[in-house]
């Protein structure tokens, strides 16, 4: 190949040269360890130490662990075996304990011929969550929706479900599996009607008290259409002052009266009977789902341009974030009441829940406000410029970009939030570490046992906490993905 | 940086009508107490493509952006298509999905599809069907000459095809009036002409155009008048011939000597 812009003598390289393989040293096991571990004295000593340490919790800890009893039916039984076994003076866990009252961790002192009912509830999650959470890939969806039903099938099935409510939970699955396959955006309605349902099976009662709820839902929504045909400003406010008056002077005396003549309703269960992982699960979902809408809201406050909405959430948000959060169950417990007309009880759970669904929500406000104000403010512009208004602009612009910066941080809030459910312990709640754990104690068989009903508590905790943060990583990469 | 290269210009459909698009009559503003725009009076026509020069920090972007709202001015009358800007909110919005802007570092939104980008405003503002908006949005990738691109997310495009992109956002929304903010500044020079050719067949087509750029190849090409701003003032204003030729005032002669490097 002859180059006319070159001398004879100039340097061109004719042939390419082929790829060699990388040396030994630079791949592979050998390459890890040298980088990882022994890159240098210091590192190597510390690998040595780290194994020591290693070793050292294994060597104490496994015995108890291989020790391990599952079949006994107090805890002297338990011991009595271990030293048969093992030999006088060995050392074992007494998991048989879990075996024997697992229902109370799991479902407090509800009545046990209802344990069907939040067992439903739970399965049925997942189904609300589908079309929320795993919106994004449908093979995900499918089989998140097949295990959940597979699975609580199995338990209603274990749980002796009155035939009815096997249909109608086979149904419901049935139906949100086809769904899920085209429109999985219609399982949001079946997700906007679950609290209610939830609620309802999970504290018993009367349907139509749900019926009316949803009845005074649909007066506000007529008082929308036709306020908002004189003027839209009208429309909200219309829609709210509107259900709010059916709910407190029509809801009531109606649901009565309709019991009355055709009853809906199942048994009812008080909130102190309800404990364990159910009260645990009950306050964290609840707190979550609230928490975030409102985080958001009080963020956009916060950030807002008038001052009196500013002031307010930011006094929201440091006096609630400036308080712990015992401090706020305490309120609940003993204040609320007072606040309250006297006569109306206002259930236990629900102050909680509310108190726990604040507190998250101060938290998530900031961790919402640093999302939004990581947005180049060229967002803001080229919304404006496009003509967007402000709730169109946040809603569709800033918020998914916001959100999705803030992912890390919201579901941190979550998981610390649903470990913070174990101080309703305080206010006299059995929730499973402390107050559940106090009652299986109690009983003769197993008073004097400690560790087991802590690591097993523990454990659950763990698998639904972590299984939070993996969904968080989950979600992040997908969200990554789609923007690169 | 003004020399580059452009596909030659057919002046003839470059027409300009007696119809006053935009007028500012003795605007004023201030940031706190810094006086950035003072009595400006400018009065824009229908058709015209004006290219707004000056130093940095003279106030161009600031002047621009009054059109629009993105920027308060304190005092004075700003009235765009026959509606003026006050505080009030509806205003501002109907002058805003009529002007269209592109901004120097595009400012496309990078959790939206190419076509998302370009069917949003159509769909939530002027309320056009999804199918239609995508139309016409496809029309306009199409005009820009990037429609392959459409199903990109904007992370995914190089520079200059980022900036097209926001061109026809822009004008999916059939704006009457565009705003350009040095559009090619944030751009290596061989995706600076994709984005001028872009520019010189909207003028073409007659849009009223304000541009702030140191492209002054494209202000000789295009433009029918050019300002130099300075000091939050209009120093200056002539057409291209004569501004760069025998510029009036010394400011003007500085600012040219040291832009185009003699
Ligand atoms: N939001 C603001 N607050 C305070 N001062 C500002 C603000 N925006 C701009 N300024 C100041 O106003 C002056 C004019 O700014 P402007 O951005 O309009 O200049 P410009 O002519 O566009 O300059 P450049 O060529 O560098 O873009 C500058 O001195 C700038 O520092
Ligand atoms: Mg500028």
């Amino acid at each position: 190949m002859s180059n006319p812009n070159h001398g004879p003598d100039a340097y061109l390289r004719e042939e390419m040269l082929p790829e060699m393989p990388p040396p030994a040293r630079e791949t592979g096991m050998v390459k890890w360890l040298h980088e990882n571990l022994f890159s240098g004295p210091v590192n190597a000593g510390l690998t040595v130490l780290g194994l020591l340490i290693v070793w050292f919790l294994f060597d104490h800890f496994y015995p108890w662990f291989a020790h391990s009893v599952w079949n006994a039916s107090s805890l002297p039984e338990c011991r009595k075996i271990i030293a048969e076994t093992w030999g006088e003076g060995a050392g074992g866990a007494c998991f048989a304990v879990i075996r024997e009252r697992w229902n109370q961790y799991i479902y407090g002192f509800y009545p046990p011929g209802l344990y069907w009912r939040p067992t439903l509830v739970f399965g049925l999650l997942f189904v609300a969550l589908a079309p929320i959470l795993f919106s994004i890939s449908r093979n995900i969806r499918r089989i998140v929706l097949m295990t959940a039903a597979i699975a609580t099938l199995l338990s209603l099935v274990a749980l002796n479900t009155p035939s009815i409510w096997l249909g109608v939970a086979v149904a419901i699955f049935a139906v949100a599996l086809l769904v899920a396959e085209r429109h999985q955006m219609w399982l949001l309605g079946f997700s906007a009607f679950y609290p209610l349902l939830g609620v309802w099976l999970i504290w018993g009662g009367s349907f139509w008290w749900i019926i009316m709820i949803l009845a005074g839902m649909g007066f506000g929504w007529l008082a929308f259409i036709i306020a908002g045909r004189l003027s839209p400003l009208l429309a909200g406010s219309s829609a709210i002052v509107v259900t709010l008056l059916v709910w407190v002077f029509l809801s009531g005396d109606a649901a009565k009266d309709a019991e009355n003549l055709y009853s809906l309703a199942i048994t009812r269960v008080d909130s102190e009977a309800i404990g364990g992982f159910l009260l645990a699960i009950t306050i964290g979902v609840a707190g979550i789902t609230m928490s975030l809408p409102l985080g958001i809201v009080l963020a956009l406050a916060r950030r807002s341009d008038m001052f009196l909405v500013s002031s307010l959430a930011v006094i929201f948000i440091e006096f609630i974030r400036g308080v712990p959060l015992i401090t706020l169950l305490f309120v609940a417990q003993l204040l609320l009441n007072y606040f309250l007309p006297p006569g109306t009880s206002f259930d236990i759970v629900l102050r909680v829940i509310i108190m726990v669904t604040l507190f998250a929500a101060a938290y998530m406000a900031e961790v919402i406000r640093g999302g939004l104000a990581a947005l180049p403010a060229g967002q803001y512009e080229a919304a404006d410029a496009l003509g967007l208004d402000y709730w169109k602009a946040q809603r569709l612009i800033v918020l998914p970009q916001a959100l999705k910066i803030s992912i890390p941080g919201i579901v941190s809030t979550f998981i610390g939030m649903f470990k913070d459910t174990t101080l309703v312990a305080f206010v006299g709640l059995y929730e499973p570490l402390k107050n559940i754990s106090d009652a299986v104690r109690a009983n003769i068989e197993w008073k004097g046992i400690y560790w087991e009903p802590f690591i097993f508590v523990g454990a659950i905790f763990f698998i639904i906490c972590f299984s939070m943060s993996r969904y968080s990583m989950y979600l992040e990469r997908r969200l990554q993905r789609d923007n690169r | 940086m003004s020399q580059t290269p452009m596909r030659d210009v057919d002046p003839d459909q470059m027409t300009v009508s007696d119809e006053i698009a935009i007028e500012i009559i003795r605007m004023n503003k201030w940031f706190g107490s810094f006086h950035v725009l003072r009595d400006i009076d400018l009065a824009v026509h229908r058709g015209e493509r004006i290219v707004i020069a000056g130093p940095s920090g003279s106030g161009k972007s600031t002047l621009i952006r009054c059109i629009n709202r993105l920027e308060e001015h304190q005092n004075g009358r700003i009235v765009v298509d026959g509606i003026e800007l006050t505080s009030d909110i509806k205003n501002i919005d109907k002058v805003r999905s009529e002007v269209g802007m592109v901004f120097q570092h595009f400012n496309l939104f990078p959790h939206l599809t190419v076509l998302e980008n370009c069917t949003l405003a159509p769909i939530w503002v002027r309320r056009t069907p999804r199918r239609q908006a995508e139309d016409v949005a496809m029309h306009f990738l199409e005009k820009v000459r990037i429609p392959e691109q459409a199903g990109k997310y904007p992370g995914q495009l190089s520079g200059g095809q980022q900036q097209r992109v926001a061109i026809a956002r822009s004008l999916c929304m059939q704006p009457r009036i565009m705003l350009f903010d040095e559009p090619t500044s944030a751009l290596d020079p061989e995706m600076i002409k994709e984005v001028l050719d872009t520019m010189i067949e909207l003028a073409e087509d007659g849009m009223t155009m304000l541009c702030v750029t140191h492209e002054m190849g494209f202000a000789q090409a295009v433009a029918n008048r050019v300002i130099f701003m300075d000091q939050g003032q209009i120093v200056e204003q002539n057409n291209p011939h004569d501004f760069f030729n025998n510029p009036r005032s010394e400011r003007t002669r500085l600012f040219l000597s040291q832009i185009l490097g003699h």
